[in-house]
């Protein structure tokens, strides 16, 4: 992480391969996140500031 | 990808913001954070002043050190100080104050007292000292629990002798149930600890919609996701349909991690637990399960202790169910601080007093919001 190395113990997740990003909590991966999910989130933010910009300046059209 | 910066994204973060205006609109809503991690992120990332000054934000108990009773750091520091054993704990307890002192000045004194930064650590170190017994403070929520199940099964698996454990772990379901019914606090939703629920799956929130018709929300820790979090909890009040909602859907499951429930079933069973400020909850800690028993510390070494006392004037118990607010305390930066803490709450990083000193002490406004 930045450069620092840990060692994390992986018997609480399966399937975890060099690459992912694991939640780390005392020493262990509890956790795989879910890329498709993070970026279905993400793109949900981004439609919902492309609606607020569009009713801001008017929306008329779209 | 990158998890971090494009949750901060501000565009995004104005939108959300207006959003969120337009959801609360005339109402007045009190929602809850749980978690200290949300508490931190919240004034880490100046929320509080983008809100609608009729929510209102309510931190709650969820920081595993704060809630942590007087009566377990006394119990640790009685073991701290006999010459036969090592302390081993998570970094923050060090620093709590016991009744009479802290593990800190115990150290400071020639007790050994080593922090570790996972439970794995505390059984490593049994291996390297033979002729000490080893005990780890077992504190924390159900993130960390299957952590120190997973270091206990390790211990049996190396037959260790001289690991043991102090339990003291808790569990937030039936806190919650407290908090839902408390009138004091007229709650109207609650945002739902992260990585809790990483491990025990949103499923343990729906009593709370369904019985105490409660909307919670499973909220990331970046501020996008705060804030949309804060938007679905007001957006469920309004329309008066309670449910739970899973916004940290990149960690978070229904099921949660069942290898992780599954140790924490193996190693521990339910009990009544004491929480500062809450008292006793029935069902909502976690002690050694009967085949673990030779690891248990309290049973294996029973240490004679005063009756315990809380700090006099400290409102960490009312700061934890979100009854007062750091504002409201007379130690508040002036005796108690980051540097002297005299209650939990400011010592922990997750702790609400720690998080309004570092972040809201000199912004007035924020103070007088929260009361």
């Amino acid at each position: 992480m930045d450069g620092v190395r840990f060692s994390a113990d992986l018997s609480l997740v399966d399937g975890v391969r060099v690459g992912d990003y694991v939640l780390l909590h005392a020493g262990f991966a509890i956790q795989k996140l879910d890329q498709q999910e993070a970026q279905a989130t993400l793109a949900l933010f981004q439609e919902l500031a492309a609606l607020a910009q569009k009713a801001q300046t008017g929306g008329v059209g779209s | 990808m990158n998890y971090v910066d494009a949750f901060r994204e501000p565009r995004a973060g104005q939108a959300l913001v207006r959003r969120l205006q337009e959801a609360v609109a005339e109402r007045q809503v009190t929602v809850m954070e749980v978690c200290g991690t949300h508490t931190a992120a919240v004034f880490r990332f100046g929320l509080r002043t983008l809100l609608p000054p009729n929510l209102k934000l309510l931190s709650g108990p969820g920081c595993p050190v704060c809630v942590t009773p007087t009566r377990y750091v006394d119990q640790a520091v009685a073991l701290a100080e006999r010459s036969e054993f090592i302390l081993a704990t998570f970094g923050d307890m060090v620093r709590v104050p016991g009744s009479r002192t802290t593990l800190e000045h115990c150290r400071a004194a020639g007790a050994a007292v080593r922090v570790v930064y996972s439970p794995r650590e505390a059984v490593a170190l049994a291996a390297e000292s033979p002729e000490r017994n080893v005990v780890f403070l077992a504190v924390g929520f159900e993130t960390t629990a299957p952590t120190i199940a997973a270091a206990i099964l390790q211990a049996e698996r190396q037959n260790r002798t001289n690991f043991f454990v102090l339990p003291g772990n808790k569990t937030m379901p039936a806190a919650l149930a407290a908090l839902a019914t408390a009138d004091d606090l007229s709650l109207d939703g609650f945002l739902c600890p992260g990585h809790v629920s990483v491990i025990t799956g949103a499923r343990i929130y729906e009593f709370l919609a369904c019985d105490h018709g409660l909307p919670c929300v499973v909220s990331g820790f970046e501020p996008l996701d705060i804030l949309y979090s804060l938007d679905l909890v007001v957006r469920r009040v309004a329309a008066g349909t309670p449910g739970v909602d899973i916004q940290y859907s990149r960690a978070v499951t229904w099921e949660g991690n069942v290898r992780a429930q599954e140790l924490m079933e193996q190693v521990f069973v339910a009990v009544d637990s004491e929480w500062r400020g809450l008292g006793v909850i029935p069902g909502s800690g976690l002690a050694l399960a009967p085949a673990f028993q030779r690891f248990d510390a309290a049973t294996r070494f029973p240490v004679d202790i005063e009756p315990s006392r809380d700090p006099p004037g400290c409102l960490c118990g009312g700061v934890l169910r979100g009854a007062r607010t750091p504002a409201d305390c007379p130690l508040f930066g002036v005796r108690c601080t980051p540097a002297t803490p005299v209650g939990p709450c400011m010592v922990s990083g997750e702790g609400t007093c720690a998080a309004w000193f570092r972040y809201a002490v000199h912004r007035r406004e924020v103070m007088s919001a929260g009361r």
